[in-house]
């Protein structure tokens, strides 16, 4: 077996695939065949998404040209609930079954995820001033997506706060779970309060309220947007990786004299 | 009537600008990583 492979806690009958999952050599091999081609289409789809919403879809009758900032702001707001969800979801792993893999994933999405909702942010404060006249209001959606960027941002800080690596990873975890409460306020906040931030515009249940043509360009700027992300942690993953296999060389190579 | 195209030209901007920031340092660092791995691994 693999050295890189920690069984520490987990039940060999009912953890085979996280077995098998947690193996950051075969993580590795398996990564790095896929990354250029997820790379390469990631590149093309938000290209050709950005390009379109920002060029070629029809204005909006009622918010004119200002609706263009949906086909980056959307994208870059469900990229950054989706990739919170992800830390969370690590975080569980973490702590639940001691995954290697999960600690440095949930490491690596962090400043990820945060840079998606800071584009978030800002290019919804864009929209705001010419459609509300203030780039900012003490909105019930603008506040949560507001702390989500704050707890990325803890959750950066806190990983890396100890000189103990493992007590970064625990802490980090607790936070990112307890966090997770703010998905589903940012979800439903438009429905639960009073919000000056528009409705959901698509949703699983209800569909789409948009016309194909402004819809396709948003489609694909989110596919672009969520396989630029999964290209992104997935290369820091697996820089991490080899970062600490270096690291381990050395020291050996050291020891070694 | 606002002339909207500043604040769309902003939020594209910042869009762009942050793409390809990300994607560039996340694929300079994975090479880097790639390249001090194979050294290591040539001592």
């Amino acid at each position: 077996m693999n050295e890189n492979v920690q069984t520490i806690g987990l039940p060999a009958k009912t953890g085979g695939w996280l077995h098998y999952l947690a193996n950051p050599g075969r993580f590795l091999r398996t990564i790095r065949p896929i990354l250029p081609w997820a790379g390469s289409a990631s590149f093309i789809l938000t290209v050709v998404g950005i390009v379109w919403g920002y060029q070629f879809a029809p204005a909006d009758w009622e918010q004119g040209d200002a609706a263009r900032i949906m086909y980056v702001h959307v994208p870059a707001a469900w990229v950054a609930m989706a990739g919170y969800a992800a830390l969370a979801l690590c975080s569980l792993f973490s702590i639940v079954w001691r995954h290697p893999l999960a600690d440095i994933a949930a490491e690596e999405i962090g400043p990820v995820g945060a840079g998606f909702t800071f584009v978030c942010l800002v290019s919804g404060a864009l929209w705001g001033k010419p459609m509300w006249g203030a780039y900012w209001v003490w909105d019930a959606r603008l506040t949560s997506v507001l702390i989500l960027f704050f707890l990325y941002l803890g959750h950066i800080a806190l990983i890396r706060a100890f000189d103990n690596k493992a007590h970064g990873y625990r802490a980090a975890a607790i936070l990112a779970l307890a966090g997770a409460v703010n998905l589903p306020i940012i979800v439903y906040s438009v429905q639960w309060w009073n919000t000056l931030h528009q409705g959901n515009t698509i949703s699983i249940s209800g569909g789409a309220k948009i016309y194909v043509t402004m819809l396709y360009p948003l489609l694909i700027c989110t596919l672009g947007f969520y396989l630029g992300f999964l290209t992104m942690v997935c290369a820091r993953i697996a820089a991490a990786i080899c970062e600490r296999k270096t690291a381990s060389l050395l020291l050996a190579a050291v020891e070694r004299g | 009537m606002m002339n909207n195209w500043p604040f769309i030209n902003g939020a594209y901007g910042v869009t762009v600008i942050f793409l390809i920031a990300a994607a560039g340092l996340t694929l300079a660092r994975y090479r880097r990583a790639m390249a001090r791995l194979k050294q290591a691994e040539e001592l």
